[in-house]
């Protein structure tokens, strides 16, 4: 039995699909076996994961299951997420200074931030979507945490983060908070986006302050997410975008095989 | 029921290893090398210990991406196959018959015989006191590293899971050793399986037919006309049926 078959198949969309989308996939239609069924449906179901992501290097039905997989633990992970629950608090002789540099480069290839000219735009399900100057962010209300940081590799800090609640930033600038996700862009190219109960969450603030003096530039200067329950890389630095969407947004490692939720 | 159990004709015959116990032992094969492959890999990622550093062609995953969503996607069969083996070893009694009582008497004693190379290993159907307190310590230990396990993967929402472990890098290190346990119990098990090679034979075939007392099937009440056949059953039907 072979996929490849011109015969009506069930594992051929009807409408066909996006012709872009085969030419960009050539590489993945290749390795669709005629031998196995199986290996030629997850192959399938690599391409239509494909539709919603962009910059994606698949290696075949392998990867295809492993992020269906992923897929299945953001969900789990959704169900195990405690809204009210608060993650523990240190003191402040815990606290580490000056953090950890973490980007996906090299600490001597930082771009830093003009924050003269530095603006936040707002994008989305966002009614008042007017941009933000760093004076104006920096006279929000601030709320101070003192929260463990914890890498996906393993590593961990604590640090002491202060700034704006992002429910009540994002309750201020209008957002439909019943929206899935809310997405960051970043000054570096980066991006990343959380579910909205993350957002939500009472230990989520746009951190301006680290022990009480400005971010520095290595750290996110001048605005970065700092929320207690996601693994760091769902922290954007350096934020220069926010969009409220119920469009899956990925980010730049999620787009690479890291687990979109990421919780912690 | 105690008229029953001490009829012979009553006991049923099944093989060494049933054929579910086979399928999850092989299951947890799997799984449990796709776990230690990628946490290699994982771990090398932020070393515990400056001095090891697993070697890339014994991980699994590639990159440290690739290394996670096989150790996130192995976790569900190392759990899901040992909930059915834990519920399995509970329900039919296989545990309570295979490796209860421990008695530390008798593993001073097989000790002592394994180091004069005195211990008998004949029978494969009974496992001396030294095999059962290493069954049931990893399967101990396999317990506890999927409770470490989840204080790694989630110490914010099970922060009081991780006070067990002290903290974040507690659980960690507490999830290192675990491994350490079972990757130890898995050389001396494959070694002394390598030694008595039927052993090997009788986890795929099943083995030599054992008795099994039928007062320790679970649906035992729910039968009565089973267990006690007003005709006599040919032994080889009994066999067919089982």
């Amino acid at each position: 039995m072979s996929i490849r078959t011109p015969s009506p198949s069930i594992f051929r969309p009807e409408g066909g699909v996006d012709k872009s989308l085969i030419e960009n996939s050539k590489e993945l239609l290749g390795e669709i076996d005629r031998r196995k069924i199986l290996r030629g449906t997850m192959s399938l179901g690599a391409l239509t994961m494909l539709a919603g992501c962009t910059e994606i290097t698949y290696t075949g039905p392998v990867q295809s299951v492993l992020r269906t997989v992923s897929s299945f633990n953001d969900r789990v992970q959704q169900l195990l997420f405690r809204p009210n629950h608060l993650a523990p608090t240190y003191s402040e002789a815990q606290v580490v200074k000056p953090p950890r540099f973490n980007a996906y480069y090299e600490i001597d290839e930082l771009v830093p931030v003009d924050g003269a000219t530095w603006k936040l735009e707002l994008a989305g399900l966002i009614q008042d979507k007017r941009s933000w100057t760093a004076q104006q962010i920096y006279d929000l209300p601030e709320q101070e945490m003192i929260i463990r940081h914890i890498c996906v590799e393993g590593w961990d800090y604590i640090g002491q983060w202060s700034g704006v609640n992002f429910r009540q930033f994002l309750e201020r600038v209008g957002a439909d908070l019943t929206a899935k996700y809310v997405a960051f862009k970043c000054a570096d190219d980066y991006s990343g986006s959380i579910d909205m109960a993350t957002a939500l969450h009472p230990q989520t603030i746009l951190a301006t302050k680290y022990a009480k003096e400005p971010i520095t530039d290595p750290f996110g200067f001048p605005l970065r997410l700092r929320t207690a329950t996601k693994l760091g890389f769902k922290n954007p630095k350096w934020i220069t975008a926010i969009e409220v969407t119920n469009t899956y947004p990925g980010g730049y490692w999620e787009d690479r095989g890291f687990n979109w939720f990421s919780g912690i | 029921m105690a008229d029953i159990t001490v009829n012979s004709t009553d006991r049923h015959q099944r093989k060494l290893h049933p054929l579910p116990l086979r399928i999850m032992h092989w299951l947890n094969a799997l799984a449990m090398i796709i776990m230690i492959g990628s946490g290699w890999k994982i771990y090398n990622d932020e070393v515990l210990f400056g001095w090891l550093h697993f070697p890339q062609w014994i991980t699994i995953g590639g990159g440290p991406e690739g290394a996670l969503q096989w150790h996130f996607f192995a976790m569900w069969l190392l759990m899901i196959n040992g909930l059915f083996y834990l519920g399995y070893g509970l329900a039919t009694g296989r545990f309570r018959r295979k490796l209860l009582p421990i008695w530390p008497s008798e593993i001073i004693k097989d000790v002592r015989d394994a180091l004069a190379f005195r211990l008998a290993h004949d029978d494969i159907t009974h496992y001396n006191a030294v095999q059962k307190l290493l069954y049931v310590g990893v399967i101990t230990v396999i317990i506890a590293q999927v409770l470490s396990g989840f204080a790694v993967w989630k110490p914010i929402q099970l922060s009081e899971l991780v006070t067990l472990f002290a903290d974040f890098q507690g659980a960690r290190l507490a999830h290192f050793i675990g491994m350490v346990l079972i990757v130890g119990f898995l050389v001396v098990h494959v070694a002394l399986a390598l030694l008595v090679p039927k052993t090997i034979g009788a986890m795929i075939t099943g083995g030599p037919r054992v008795d099994e007392p039928p007062a320790e099937e679970p649906p035992a009440e729910a039968a009565p006309a089973e267990l006690a056949p007003a005709v006599p059953v040919p032994e080889d039907a009994v066999r067919e049926a089982h």
